[in-house]
Parts: structure tokens; C-alpha cells; sequence
């Protein structure tokens, strides 16, 4: 059964009776005993919300009596807030004595077939009544729901009135299908208890929902109001429980109307009500419908396994136990699912219910193993805990792209961590500083087979943002292979049998007495790949017939994000073989590393005398030339940039000085540095930069803020402690030491003003890009690719004739796009 | 069934003229090249079903966490102040009515495409208002006059006719370097008035241009302004109308139309990317700018653009404004379809796309 749409209605006083099983009258909920009362707001007839209770009206027990309406009568009608805007615009557009519409037969025929909105019909409408001739008043809204004419205000009784004698000839001249007179309320229909459940304390007290505290108010007033009328009390008192009515019935709508002190409970907090129910991130909207909430599922934190496959994931023993996978028994599997039932459900791999054919389900435990064991025969469910291999959806948060979400194969372990492959953290952009992903266990086999075809991890490797694999070699990895892949790097016959022995056990090794590092690598690449790539040195590395021939491999070679050569193994041999490829060479970057030895010091950063002395130089001659500059500046020298005042000419120049700087000190740096362990990492492109080196051994460099020099603080200086007025680059945040050397308490300070700005900048760029991205899925969702290769919408309207101009899916073809000149080569 | 479905598909023509070119260049068999170009592109295809809008979405905002929320910085060295990163590609898919900081690319017609030219015509395209012509500015309350002195003598004609022809009720003469400007009112305010009024017009330049910088791209003069006015700049006999463009979204619709209007948003959302070395397929940005323009004008991403319009009451409710739009269906009696992806993950229905979209394929004969 299908939901085929929804419709969008106003209810009548009729429904609301219709649809009614009860008349709520007493103010009261409970009587002595506590039972409810017949005709209160807790009306046994409303639904059900307590245990082993049956619905009066029913018969269901809790969970298959989804509740019934009730209704109030009314003593006296009351506008219903969301509609006041409506019904104002009503009583603009139609005649107040004749309430025929205050347009002229000559401009209907004008606007004859054409579809206005009722605010075209608004401004058409005329001041005299065409038909009557009586002059209109003017009428006044004044938020949220009082009416005023002239000088009058317009009771809801009035407005009813005179809603309720417009033609149906008007209305459906102005498109509405339903009674005008409905938006004014004189029905209120009472919702089902199971909408607005009580609670029972741990004391025995009944603890009602806010909705059901508006509801008791509104009977009482609506009492009041009613005994006062029958009583005949002065208008006044009428009036003023009128108007408390009113703003009963408006604020069980919508508790946060402006102009309206919002209703509140004993406590003092505000109510929760109708549309504060749907509203919002947490409503029923976004919060229930759209985000739904999943059983089958678990949460822990990661931690890396270098040993397992890509796409596994290590799935710690008491989740495995936990998490179930329906079987259906039948005559091939009843052996295998009985010894599970054996084991039950605290020995791995066991079973933890059995799901009979007549839907009764049982649990599995180590009374009635046996006897269960005995009794399934084909057609029964069993629910047998994971195991190896199973398949599952792993995902962490914040789900920014598709390879958020991927399908994994279950590994079993011990411990309480999910275990991850390091290559899988890029596409989930995941690190192992306490970071948690989610499990979910696929539990028919459609989700299953859906998984394993489209979700699998190796399905992902290639990005449809950039068209180049996402997944690749990461930090050591990278590391490994650069040093494994350098020109002077040989290995021993003892060696690299060690070494490849670890990675692969079956492959064939070269019968010689040493291999070169380049050697080592080519066993792992398929024997008729043939790839020319500049690396990020800029070196040419070529690979003939498997064979790496010349240059490094680094990141741009196999690094995630990047990896060329992983983008053409991808293209060449698909996702699955790539998947092995990237499990194989980072396994051997990594043992490779565990051989040699592989660590890092601050001595790393050590700088020779000579070189500490040309860098004191080159800050020398920056304080120099800003100097220089400054003194331009003052006397008013300074040539002037287009466009530019004098002061932003002189700071943009500093800059400049500043920049170059810091460049002339990267070069003495890569003069001086010795090849070590930190310089591989960051040559390799594995982790750090230049920079970071720079900032550590030499200098800080200028600390900027809002992209300007640091002027800001105290009056015309930034710290006390300098002139007013100091122009001198240390007064306005360069930092000339180095990280390592230690900074002077200024320099500290102004580095900790950098540093402020950029956690600033973080915070409220994750909030903007976030939102952004809501809009962006909200604008876009139902687009998708139809069978003739168009884009459309849910509306079926085309957006584009072919999708993407040239019907090329990114996540399926390299970054060229088709390289008709590749394709003739190969012919 | 599946062989025709494969079949059925035309190569796109830059792909049929790219093998036409090549199989003559290498003197290869047309024909044998055509047909494995044709099985490269059936792989690459897209699928029926994929929901490209989702991967467009994300495509763009996932790398967007990556971008600065710096709002300016300088463009080349000449430095013009530009709106970048994250707010500007924010400013993009609002479709704002005025970008943060207007900007025009200005290129030259070949026969003018020089530095002496640029730089002449980029001195002529900021707009000059009295404002900026003159030093000293008086009220003369005896004589009800306002006077002023003028940084440029030979600009005085032109200013005593602008000042004519823009003010009712004055005369206007000129002395040497001065210009005296006698107003018929005796209230001060009035005059007070007048005066700004005056130093507002424009006396040359183009509206809305406040600075022009020079600046050579490989063969080409490139006049990058602060400040935007298509309309006027066009007619202007030196420019290049063909490549002339501004970062304004409105004013491109209103000068060129809506494929243009397009075209830059493309341009822009891609550039903004670029700057920040982040990566994403020009498929998606263009599915982006294809929603804001398909309807014919230039609508924002968000609650009152494309999101606010879609058809579907849940979807929308669902969206932003919850109520506004639950309210609405329900006065005009709305029905919702169920025809989008999150009415049917509301209502726990099968998604009508990828695997959802069809029920089930039977091939009895097999």
C-alpha cells in the first residue's frame, strides 16, 4: 500500500463533529479515585495511554489505538491566530453590508481567467461597494488577532457573521475552496490523549503535558464565560473572558506570538504548544520526519588498525554480540543456525531470538537453547549475531558528502573500539583523537545487496567532487614509500625478503642479491601499467610495464586527495583491485618504515651557526627597509599605489617586505637544513610544510589580524609598554624568533591575537558553510537524472537537457573527462 | 531491452568533432575510434535515478568548510579590495541584489588594446562628481548664494552647464576659478539643501565607477574597476562588449538576460573555488546556476528562492517556516503529491530515486 498524497484542508464545525467521539464538558481530569473523567480532557473514550488499559472507543491496547478526537463546544466563537491575516484580507475584499466582492463587473471582466493572489484582489478592491454603494471603513488589524472598523472592534461573532454570507460565487472567484467562516472558531477540536500523554512520577503523581495544561485553561475560561452569560453579568466581565478566551485559543496555537505574553506553566516556563510542537530543528518536522531514529545500530570510538582491509571494519566482540542479522531457516543453513541456537546469546558466534512463523518472537537464552535448537525447522527467523564479513553501514559525522555513509565488512575483534584502516579516515574525515562512528546492521536483503553494489567502499575511491580518488595513502604511508622509493635506497636480499614477505606471501620474488627501493615497488604494481607524472617536486617519475623506472613516489603519486597514480589504477583495473593496491602499499610503506626506523626530533630543526647568521641578516635588513619605508611614510614621500591613501600604500608595502622576508628565510632554511627525518616527511608531502619548519628554527614571521598588521589595543599602540605612536615592526606583532628558540612575551601575546582569530574564524565558518549546505540540499534534493538523461524535479519540470551539458557522470570518468586522444593512442 | 537502452544515446558533438579531428590526424579508422569513444562514454554516463542534486549540494558545501571566512583581500598587485571565500560564495547563491564589492572586467577592442588607451580610458571611467572638482564651498547668506572653487579650470564650463541643466530656479555664473550659484529661496535650510545637491551631480565618468586600475593578462589590457555599470561602460567605443563583464548577477540579467546571468554565476561560484585551491566539477556548480535561472529569473538559494517554490507543502514546511507553509496548503486547499525525496522519507516511503525509482524489473523470458 502506497501513500499517493496528502490534502490540505480547514476542518469544518461539521468534521470536527464528525470526526469527534466525544464531548469534552468538565474541567476536571481525574476523579477521587484518579480514574478519568467521562467528558473531561482525559476521556477514556480519547485513546489510551496506560498499560494493559483498552480504548473504549476501539478496543486496542496501547500502541494499536493511535487515539480519537473529542471536541469543545465554544460559548462564544474566537479567531484562530494563524488565519487572522486571512480573514483580514477578507474583510478588506468584500463589501461590509452587502459582503459582495468590492470590485466592479468591469474590472472582473479584466481579470477574467487570470490567477491573482488575494492580495492582487486586496488592493483591486474598491472603497464605495459597487453593488450597495455603502462607503467602507477603514479597517485595522492590530496584531495578533483584534479587528477594528473605524473606530469599533469587531468582535469574532461579527466577523462570522459576515463571513458567512459571502457567495460561494465570490469565493470561487477568488479561488477558495473553503468556508471563509471556518477560520473563525466556534468547533475546537480536542486531540487525542495519545498526542498529549501524562506521565506518572515515581511518586504515583499524574504530571500532564503542556498541551493538555492549555487545553484545561481554555475549558475553564470557555466555563466561565458561559456560566457568566447565562447569569447575565455586565458586558464588561463578558468581554474581558471573551478576550481571555481568545488569547487561550491563540496561544494553544502558537505560544510565541509577538505582542502576546506567552502562556506559562505553574513553574514559570513557557508552554510548548502546537506550533512550537513542529517548529524547529527539534519539531516534528526536522526532528521526527525528517531525521528518523534507527534500532540495529551502534556508536564507539575508532582507533586505527594498519592490518585490516580498507573496507572492514573491526567490530568489537560485545557489539558483535549485541547486533543481530535475520536468517531465515531453511533446509540448506538448519545445521549451521542450530549449533548458533547452541551457542546462545552469550557465546560469539551465537543467536539471540528466533522469530517463529507465526511472528511470535523468542528469546534465546541459556535455559531454553536447547529446546529452541530442537524446534526451528525451515521457515523460521533466527537472529544470529554478526560475524566476519557481514556487511554494514559505517558512517561519522558530520555526514558532509556521500563517502560519509560507506558499507564495510565486519571483522570481529576484542577490545571496545571500532578499528578503522587508516586509508578509510579521508573520506570520512575521521582521526583518532577520541572521535566515534556509527554502525548500522542491514536487516533484509534488499538493503543488503543495495549496500554491497553501491555502497562499498571501493565503489567510493573515486570522488564525484573532483573526479580523483579520495581514498589513498595517508601521513606514514606516504612517508614509507618516498623513502622506499628514493634513488640511493637498496635493499639486501635479507631484507627485502623481509620486507615483501610481510606485505605478501605468494609473490614471486627476483632471484638477486639486492633490489633498489624503486625495485621493491614495481613487484606491487600491475605488470602492464605504464604512467609519466611530474611529482611534487616537480621531478618526472615514470612508470614502463609495471616497472617504476624514475622518480619518487609521493603524494601526488598515491597520496588521498591527489594520488595520480591511484587515479589511473582506479580507471584502469576499478575500484576493488585499487582498494588492494592501496591495502598492499601502505602495509609495505609501513613495514618498511618498522625495518629502517623511523623518527623525529627537534634536533631535526638544528641550524648551523651560519645559517642562524644569515637569517639574523635578512631580519636585519627587513627592520631595515620597513624602516626605510616608515620614514617615507612621515615625510610624505611615499609614492603613492592607485587608489590607495597613504596609510594603506605604506602597510601594503610593509607587508610586501615582510613577505619576501620570510621567503629569503625558507631558502637559507632548504640551503642549510640537512636531509633528515622531518625534511622526508614534509618533501614526501606526508605531513608539515616549509613553512611549519620555518616557524619552529628560524622565524615566526608577521602576525596578522583581519589580513592587516596587529595596530590595534591601546590608544595609538598595542601594549603599554611601547611609545604611543611606535611604528617599529616589534610593536606591531613580527615575531623575529622561532618556536623553538622561544618568543618574547609581545610576541607571545600577538601570536595568541592570531591565534584567537582563527578559532573565531572556525566556529562561525562551520555555522555559515553548514547552513549553506541546508540550503543548498533544500534547493536541490529532487533533482535526479531521468531515463532520457535529463535533469528534473519532483514536478517533473527540466532543469537540464543533459545531465551535467555532456551526460558525464564526475565520479565515474577521470578528471579530462574522455581523452579521445588516450583511446587513439591505445588503437 | 538492455541493448537498445545502451545503444540509444548520442555522443555529445564536441566528442564526435574531437574523433573526427583526431582519426584524421593520425589517419586512424573513424569508425573503429567512434565506436570505443562511444564505450568509454556509455561508462561514464550517468545512471537514471542518481540524485544529482544531493551530489551537487554536497559537492559544493563539503569543500565549503574548508574556505575562509576573511571577508576581502587584494586582487593582483594592483589590489582591488574583493569580497572572497566562503561570504562570497554565500553572496553568489542569495543572489544578492548588489554583490559586496561591485567589480567590472573591462577588455579592450583589438584596435585599442594598449597601455596608453587603458590607462586613458580607465582616468575617464571614474565618475567625478562636483564633490570631487572642488576645494572650498561657501553659503553667502547675503546674497543667498552658494559659491565654490573649482580644482580644475577647465572643467568650469562644463560644471556651470551640468549645474543648469540639473537645478530649476538658480543662476549660475562663473568667475575665473569660482562658480556662484544664486538661489531664489531665503531659507538657510534650504539652501543647506542645495548645496548637497549640487555636490552630488555628476560632472563626468561613468555612474557608479569609484576607481579603475590597469592591469595586463597576456596580451591583453585589463581594466579592473571598483564599482559597476555595465550599461553605461558598453557603450563606450573602446570597450570590448564581447568579453566586458561584471561580478553583479542582477545587472548581467538586466543587460544581457538570463544565460548570461548564468554564465556568471558559474564564473563566480567557480573562481571563488579556485582562489582557495578547492576542487569541484563544473557539472555541479552549473546544475546549481541551471536552478537559480531555469524559471527565467535569477532566484537565491533559499527560503524565498528555489527552496521556498518547490511544489511540495511537506518538503517546504519541512524546510524553513514551518507553520507559514502549513497555514498556506491549508487555505487553498494544496494537495502534495508525494513526487520529492523528503515527503517520502516523512511518510517512511521508498525514495523515488536511484534504486527507489522503479519497482521491479522481470524478464520472464530468461
Amino acid at each position: 500500500m502506497k501513500v499517493e498524497k496528502i490534502e490540505f484542508s480547514v476542518l469544518s464545525p461539521e468534521m470536527i463533529k464528525n470526526m469527534a467521539v466525544a464531548k469534552i464538558t468538565k474541567t476536571e481530569l481525574y476523579d477521587q479515585e484518579g480514574y478519568p473523567i467521562e467528558g473531561g480532557l482525559m476521556d477514556p473514550r480519547l485513546g489510551v495511554i496506560d498499560p494493559g488499559v483498552r480504548c473504549r472507543t476501539c478496543g486496542g491496547s496501547v500502541g494499536e489505538c493511535y487515539g480519537h478526537f473529542g471536541y469543545l463546544e465554544l460559548t462564544r466563537p474566537v479567531i484562530h491566530v494563524h488565519y487572522s491575516k486571512i480573514i483580514f484580507a477578507f474583510l478588506k475584499m468584500f463589501c461590509r453590508k452587502c459582503l459582495r466582492i468590492l470590485i466592479d463587473t468591469k474590472d472582473l471582466e479584466k481579470i477574467k481567467g487570470k490567477r491573482l493572489s488575494f492580495k492582487d484582489f486586496v488592493t483591486m478592491a474598491k472603497k464605495k461597494c459597487p453593488y450597495c454603494g455603502t462607503e467602507q471603513k477603514k479597517l485595522k488589524l492590530i496584531k495578533p488577532y483584534t479587528f477594528i472598523e473605524g473606530t469599533e472592534t469587531l468582535t469574532p461573532s461579527t466577523i462570522r457573521e459576515r463571513l458567512e454570507k459571502i457567495s460561494e460565487e465570490d469565493l470561487n472567484l477568488i479561488g477558495l475552496k473553503i468556508r471563509p467562516e471556518w477560520l473563525v472558531i466556534t468547533l475546537l477540536p480536542i486531540p487525542p490523549v495519545t498526542v498529549r500523554p501524562s506521565i506518572t512520577l515515581e511518586t504515583g503523581e499524574r504530571s500532564e503535558d503542556d498541551l493538555t495544561h492549555k487545553l484545561v485553561d481554555i475549558v475553564r475560561i470557555n466555563d466561565r464565560l458561559k456560566e457568566n452569560i447565562d447569569l447575565g453579568a455586565p458586558d464588561f466581565i463578558i468581554e474581558d473572558l471573551w478576550e481571555l478566551l481568545q488569547y487561550h485559543i491563540a496561544t494553544y496555537f502558537d505560544n510565541e506570538l509577538t505582542g502576546v505574553p506567552p502562556a506559562r506553566h505553574r513553574s514559570g516556563r513557557i508552554l510548548k504548544t502546537l506550533s512550537q510542537r513542529l517548529k524547529t530543528k527539534e519539531g516534528r518536522f526536522r526532528g521526527n520526519l525528517a531525521g528518523k531514529r534507527v534500532n540495529f545500530s551502534a556508536r564507539t570510538v575508532i582507533s586505527p588498525d594498519p592490518k585490516i582491509d580498507v573496507d572492514e571494519v573491526g567490530v568489537p566482540m560485545v557489539i558483535a554480540k549485541e547486533l543481530t542479522v535475520p536468517v531465515r531457516v531453511n533446509e540448506g543453513n538448519i545445521e549451521s543456525i542450530k549449533k548458533l541456537v547452541l551457542n546462545g546469546s552469550d557465546t560469539w558466534p551465537g543467536a539471540n531470538y528466533v522469530i517463529r512463523p507465526d511472528g511470535r518472537r523468542k528469546k534465546i537464552t541459556e535455559l531454553n537453547k536447547e529446546e529452541i535448537a530442537n524446534e526451528i525447522a525451515p521457515g523460521y527467523i533466527v537472529e544470529r549475531h554478526l560475524q566476519n564479513n557481514d556487511i554494514v553501514l559505517f558512517n561519522r559525522q558530520p555526514s558532509l558528502h556521500r563517502m560519509s555513509l560507506m558499507g564495510h565488512r565486519v571483522k570481529v575483534m576484542p577490545f571496545k573500539t571500532f578499528r578503522l584502516n587508516l586509508s578509510a579516515t579521508t573520506p570520512y574525515n575521521a582521526d583518532f583523537d577520541g572521535d566515534e562512528m556509527n554502525l548500522h546492521v542491514p536487516q533484509t536483503e534488499e538493503a543488503k545487496v543495495e549496500i554491497e553494489n553501491l555502497l562499498m567502499v571501493p565503489k567510493h575511491i573515486r570522488s564525484p567532487r573532483f573526479s580523483g580518488p579520495i581514498i589513498g595513502a595517508v601521513r606514514d604511508h606516504i612517508t614509507g614509500l618516498y623513502l622506499l622509493t628514493k634513488d640511493d635506497t637498496r635493499l639486501s636480499r635479507e631484507e627485502f625478503t623481509q620486507l615483501v614477505r610481510a606485505v605478501d606471501s605468494k609473490i614471486e620474488l627476483p632471484d638477486k642479491d639486492s633490489l633498489s627501493g624503486k625495485e621493491v615497488f614495481s613487484l606491487f604494481l600491475p605488470k602492464d601499467l605504464s604512467i609519466e607524472f611530474k611529482s611534487s617536486s616537480g621531478d618526472l617519475v615514470v612508470i614502463e610495464n609495471g616497472r617504476l623506472v624514475k622518480g619518487v613516489i609521493d603524494k601526488v603519486a598515491v597520496g588521498a586527495e591527489s594520488g595520480k597514480l591511484i587515479n589511473k589504477i582506479e580507471k584502469i583495473y576499478g575500484g576493488e583491485f585499487t582498494k588492494r593496491f592501496i591495502y598492499i602499499i601502505s602495509k609495505l610503506a609501513i613495514e618498511f618504515l618498522m625495518q629502517m626506523g623511523f623518527s623525529i626530533s627537534i634536533s631535526d630543526q638544528d641550524l648551523s651557526e651560519v645559517a642562524r647568521r644569515e637569517i639574523k641578516e635578512i631580519i636585519e635588513k627587513i627592520r631595515k627597509d620597513v624602516d626605510e619605508i616608515n620614514m617615507q611614510y612621515m615625510r610624505g614621500e611615499l609614492k603613492l599605489l592607485v587608489g590607495r591613501s597613504p596609510k594603506e600604500t605604506l602597510n601594503h608595502m610593509i607587508k610586501n617586505i615582510l613577505r619576501n622576508g620570510l621567503n629569503d628565510v625558507q631558502k637559507v632554511l632548504e640551503k642549510y637544513i640537512k636531509d633528515n627525518s622531518t625534511l622526508a616527511m614534509v618533501k614526501s608531502g606526508a605531513r608539515g610544510s616549509l613553512v611549519n619548519l620555518v616557524q619552529t628554527a628560524a622565524m615566526v614571521g608577521q602576525e596578522m589580524v583581519m589580513g592587516e598588521r596587529i595596530e590595534r589595543g591601546y590608544y595609538q599602540r598595542t601594549f603599554p609598554h611601547f611609545k604611543k605612536g611606535t611604528v617599529s615592526l616589534e610593536a606591531t606583532g613580527f615575531v623575529s624568533r622561532g618556536f623553538k628558540d622561544g618568543i618574547t612575551p609581545f610576541e607571545f601575546f600577538f601570536d595568541a591575537i592570531n591565534s584567537r582569530e582563527s578559532l573565531m574564524d572556525k566556529s562561525l565558518k562551520t555555522r555559515h558553510s553548514g547552513y549553506m549546505e541546508r540550503r543548498l540540499v533544500g534547493a536541490l534534493q529532487d533533482l535526479k537524472v531521468e531515463y532520457d538523461g535529463t535533469v528534473r524535479d519532483s514536478a517533473n519540470r527540466i532543469i537540464q537537457f543533459l545531465a551535467g551539458e555532456d551526460g558525464l557522470d564526475p565520479s565515474k570518468i577521470e578528471k579530462v573527462g574522455i581523452d579521445v586522444r588516450t583511446i587513439a593512442n591505445r588503437l | 531491452m538492455s541493448e537498445q537502452l545502451q545503444t540509444d544515446f548520442e555522443l555529445p558533438t564536441k566528442l564526435v568533432e574531437e574523433v573526427e579531428e583526431i582519426s584524421r590526424e593520425m589517419k586512424l579508422n573513424k569508425e573503429k575510434l567512434m565506436e570505443e569513444v562511444r564505450k568509454a562514454y556509455q561508462q561514464g554516463r550517468f545512471e537514471p535515478g542518481e540524485s544529482i542534486g544531493i551530489i551537487a549540494a554536497q559537492s559544493i558545501s563539503e569543500p565549503s568548510t574548508q574556505m575562509t571566512m576573511r571577508t576581502y583581500h587584494f586582487a593582483g598587485i594592483a589590489g582591488i579590495k574583493v569580497t572572497y571565500g566562503l561570504p562570497r560564495l554565500i553572496e553568489i547563491f542569495d543572489a544578492k541584489k548588489e554583490p559586496e564589492t561591485p567589480m567590472m572586467t573591462i577588455y579592450l577592442k583589438k584596435e585599442y588594446n594598449n597601455a596608453n588607451d587603458a590607462a586613458k580610458l580607465a582616468e575617464n571611467l571614474v565618475e567625478r562628481k562636483v564633490l570631487n572638482l572642488t576645494k572650498k564651498i561657501s553659503l553667502n547668506l547675503n546674497e543667498n548664494s552658494i559659491e565654490f572653487e573649482v580644482t580644475d579650470k577647465r572643467k568650469v564650463d562644463l560644471i556651470c552647464k551640468v549645474v543648469k541643466d540639473n537645478l530649476k530656479n538658480v543662476s549660475v555664473r562663473a568667475k575665473e576659478d569660482k562658480i556662484i550659484i544664486v538661489v531664489k529661496t531665503e531659507d538657510v535650510r534650504e539652501l543647506q539643501k542645495l548645496k548637497e545637491k549640487v555636490l552630488d551631480l555628476q560632472i563626468d565618468g561613468v555612474r557608479g565607477i569609484r576607481n579603475a586600475i590597469v592591469r595586463k593578462e597576456g596580451e591583453d589590457w585589463i581594466i579592473n574597476t571598483i564599482g559597476t555599470n555595465l550599461r553605461d561602460t558598453l557603450n563606450i567605443k573602446e570597450v570590448d562588449e564581447r568579453r566586458t563583464y561584471t561580478n553583479d548577477i542582477h545587472e548581467t540579467l538586466a543587460v544581457f538576460g538570463i544565460e548570461a546571468a548564468r554564465n556568471i554565476i558559474i564564473r563566480e561560484a567557480l573562481k571563488t573555488m579556485q582562489e582557495q585551491a578547492l576542487d569541484v566539477d563544473i557539472r555541479y556548480v552549473m546544475l546549481a546556476a541551471d536552478i537559480m535561472t531555469f524559471g527565467g529569473d535569477v532566484s537565491s538559494i533559499g527560503r524565498y528562492g528555489v527552496a521556498g517554490a518547490k511544489t511540495s507543502i511537506l518538503s517546504r514546511a519541512a524546510f524553513e517556516e514551518t507553520i507559514k507553509h502549513l497555514v498556506r496548503a491549508s487555505i487553498r486547499n494544496e494537495v502534495d503529491n508525494l513526487q520529492g525525496i523528503f515527503e517520502n522519507v516523512m511518510i517512511g516511503q521508498v525514495v523515488p530515486a536511484g534504486t527507489g525509482m522503479f519497482e521491479l524489473i522481470v524478464r520472464p523470458e530468461e
